[in-house]
């Protein structure tokens, strides 16, 4: 089996309780506490005054995250790819609920916004990044799905690739069947070679080995409720700058074993 | 890139079942749209519905698969020997070595449109026979067809909106080139739901007529549903006429949600780093598979886009007169549309096109016609201004 490569030159991230990077670093690496608190979503600045006031949690969600993986690089310019384990929830009930009156009129933005690659649209306009735009859907195995892409791409364009992975929460009565509880992702800056701002070269290659559990069980919960939270054992390394490998969660029987290297 | 052999490939529209149902319709310029009759929806539009699909029953192990969704994707593998194919490769290179790289727009979704029909009321739960994750979501057809062949290896979903099954080939060739995987079953499938028909509606896109692509006087789309999918493999024994991926390009509009860049320099983009990939010129296409929704905007930024790459040169057409526009499937359907018109020398020409619009200069086929084609180029965009150009030819 083949392994991948690229270096990691900027991590961006939110999650329940954990606004940015630098806050999840901390307690990553034992530094702070974790407390879950509701996602707090920024509003996206980036976005025409239009957009930004229809903008959607998932929208200012992915534009929070990959924004502060990109600082420091121009975005316009990043080729990119999301993945998600599902769309915009919320919008997707408002049309199931409406598509099941009499009156099925529905409104053309909540149609548009229904695309699993919305948030990879508005993206788009934001940044006015015209270069390719990857958005894969893999169910829980989301995260690794994107960074098999994510890594790929830069393999063989050898040029840096911005991976955006998030979920978003349904209401019910989807959440029912569906529980993710709240807005998460995390968003990586990779590139082909060692630059000023590389963290660590990161090495994957496919294995049947476990995922190891997360030692907090409130982290814990959240790397097993949030799907593109599958990537907390690879943070933490990155977080307290170890060195090693850890398994990350993909498509049982195959999990990603992901080789940390810091720089 | 390193051109892939597409070792198996089949296709299943309103046109009828597989290649050779394909085939026939293309030469008489038979379309297969008709009066939208599908479920309990009241629209004035037309419809490629694929006749028979909820006749599909799956597998009793993979039951909470079935929607008319994963019931289209079992139709279609198993039609032209595709599924036959697969497991000859399963079982050539193992069960971790074959990846699942399919596109979709909606998936099951129409599960859970029926299903909220059905909530309970007086808590607004959901009936308790619905399944999420099975039919829904977006993963839910290559989940269904990973454990259909019993595969064990990599596999994920494009949801790209309407390039999601252009974008899978590229995906797939990337994984192949780097020895991550051997083979791949590529593809993309998409079927009628009240989200599409209601959606595409309410934006006014859909045409009370059937869709007339690059017609002066064209209004809308039809939707269509269909399941298209190939097989890639390493091109290394490739018999000589096989059909071979040479190149794949993608972009992004960054323009608008739901409308084409108007001067169409996204798709420009993707065609130009699709040639690029493949090492080939524009004199070096003979036919161009548009996208050609049949929506004032999208033919006319295509338009504009084909013509200053290819000026009117190249022999075009849409074949969404003839299947309707299966959304997430259509880069699939029209990759096997691609390879007929490579093997057969078949370009196609374009039911319910009468007048080409003069303002788009390229050269758009009304008719079918013979010719030899050495190199097809398709086009495939989507909502969210993502684009996706393959190039296809013949292995020497």
């Amino acid at each position: 089996m083949s392994t991948l490569t690229a270096w990691i030159d900027g991590v961006g991230f939110l999650a329940p309780g954990l606004p940015d990077w630098p806050a999840a670093r901390a307690v990553l690496r034992g530094e702070a506490p974790y407390a879950a608190a509701p996602s707090v979503l920024p509003p996206p600045a980036l976005l025409p005054p239009a957009e930004r006031r229809r903008a959607s949690r998932i929208v200012k969600l992915t534009l929070a995250i990959g924004l502060e993986a990109a600082a420091g690089a121009d975005a316009s310019l990043l080729s990119t790819v999301f993945t998600a384990s599902g769309a915009d929830g919320h919008n997707c009930h408002a049309l199931c609920e409406q598509l099941a009156t009499d009156d099925r009129q529905i409104s053309p933005t909540r149609f548009h916004n229904s695309v699993h690659n919305a948030a990879a649209g508005y993206w788009g306009i934001a940044t006015g990044a015209m270069a390719p735009c990857q958005v894969l859907c893999a169910y829980d195995a989301s995260f690794g799905a994107g960074l098999l892409d994510a890594l790929a791409q830069v393999a063989l364009e050898r040029q840096p690739v911005l991976l955006i992975a998030y979920d978003g929460e349904y209401p019910e009565p989807l959440h029912a069947w569906r529980d993710t509880p709240d807005c998460a992702g995390v968003a990586l800056l990779l590139g082909p070679e060692r630059g000023p701002r590389s963290l660590a070269r990161l090495d994957v290659a496919a294995t049947s080995d476990p995922a190891e559990p997360l030692a907090d069980a409130a982290l814990e919960a959240l790397r097993g409720g949030i799907p593109a939270m599958r990537a907390l054992p690879l943070l933490a390394r990155i977080a307290r700058g170890e060195a090693g490998a850890v398994t990350l969660d993909y498509l049982p029987p195959m999990q990603l074993a992901a080789d940390l290297q810091p720089c | 890139m390193t051109p892939l052999l597409l070792s198996a490939y089949t296709a299943t529209t309103c046109l009828g079942r597989g290649l050779d149902a394909t085939r026939d319709a293309l030469r008489a310029g038979r379309s297969g749209l008709a009066p939208c009759a599908f479920e309990t929806v009241q629209l004035d539009t037309w419809v490629g519905e694929v006749a028979g699909v909820d006749d599909e029953r799956l597998p009793a192990a993979l039951a909470d698969y079935d929607c008319r969704n994963n019931r289209l994707v079992q139709r279609g593998l198993e039609t032209d020997g595709f599924a036959d194919r697969v497991r000859e490769a399963v079982a050539r290179y193992g069960t971790t070595r074959v990846g699942v790289f399919l596109g979709t727009s909606t998936s099951g979704i129409l599960e859970t449109e029926l299903a909220y029909r059905r909530r309970d009321p007086v808590t607004g739960a959901l009936p308790g026979d619905f399944r999420y994750r099975t039919t829904h979501n977006s993963f839910s057809l290559a989940a269904f067809t990973r454990d259909y062949f019993g595969l064990e290896g990599m596999a994920m979903a494009i949801s790209t909106a309407c390039s999601s099954s252009a974008k899978v080939f590229a995906a797939a060739a990337r994984q192949i080139e780097l020895g991550m995987i051997d083979a791949a079953v590529v593809g993309g499938v998409d079927t009628l739901c009240l989200t599409t028909l209601y959606g595409f509606a309410s934006l006014q896109l859909t045409s009370p007529q059937p869709c007339r692509p690059y017609d002066a006087a064209r209004d809308g789309i039809s939707i269509g549903e269909g399941a298209g999918f190939a097989l890639l493999e390493r091109a290394t024994h490739a018999a000589p006429g096989s059909v071979l991926l040479l190149g794949a390009g993608e972009s992004s509009d960054a323009y608008h949600m739901s409308s084409p860049h108007p001067e169409g320099l996204g798709a420009r983009l993707a065609m130009e780093a699709a040639l690029k990939a493949a090492g080939l010129a524009p004199a070096d296409i003979d036919y161009i598979n548009l996208h050609g929704t049949a929506t004032p905007a999208n033919d006319a930024a295509e338009g504009r886009a084909v013509s200053a790459l290819f000026g009117d040169r190249v022999a075009c057409s849409s074949t969404k007169g003839a299947t309707g526009h299966t959304l997430g499937a259509a880069g699939a359907v029209e990759a096997a549309i691609c390879a007929l018109a490579l093997t057969d020398g078949l370009l196609p020409g374009s039911p319910g096109t009468a007048t080409p619009d003069p303002a788009i200069p390229v050269q758009y086929l009304l008719e079918t016609r013979r010719g030899r084609v050495r190199h097809a180029l398709s086009n495939s965009f989507g909502f969210g201004g993502s684009n996706c150009a393959l190039v296809f030819g013949l292995a020497a």
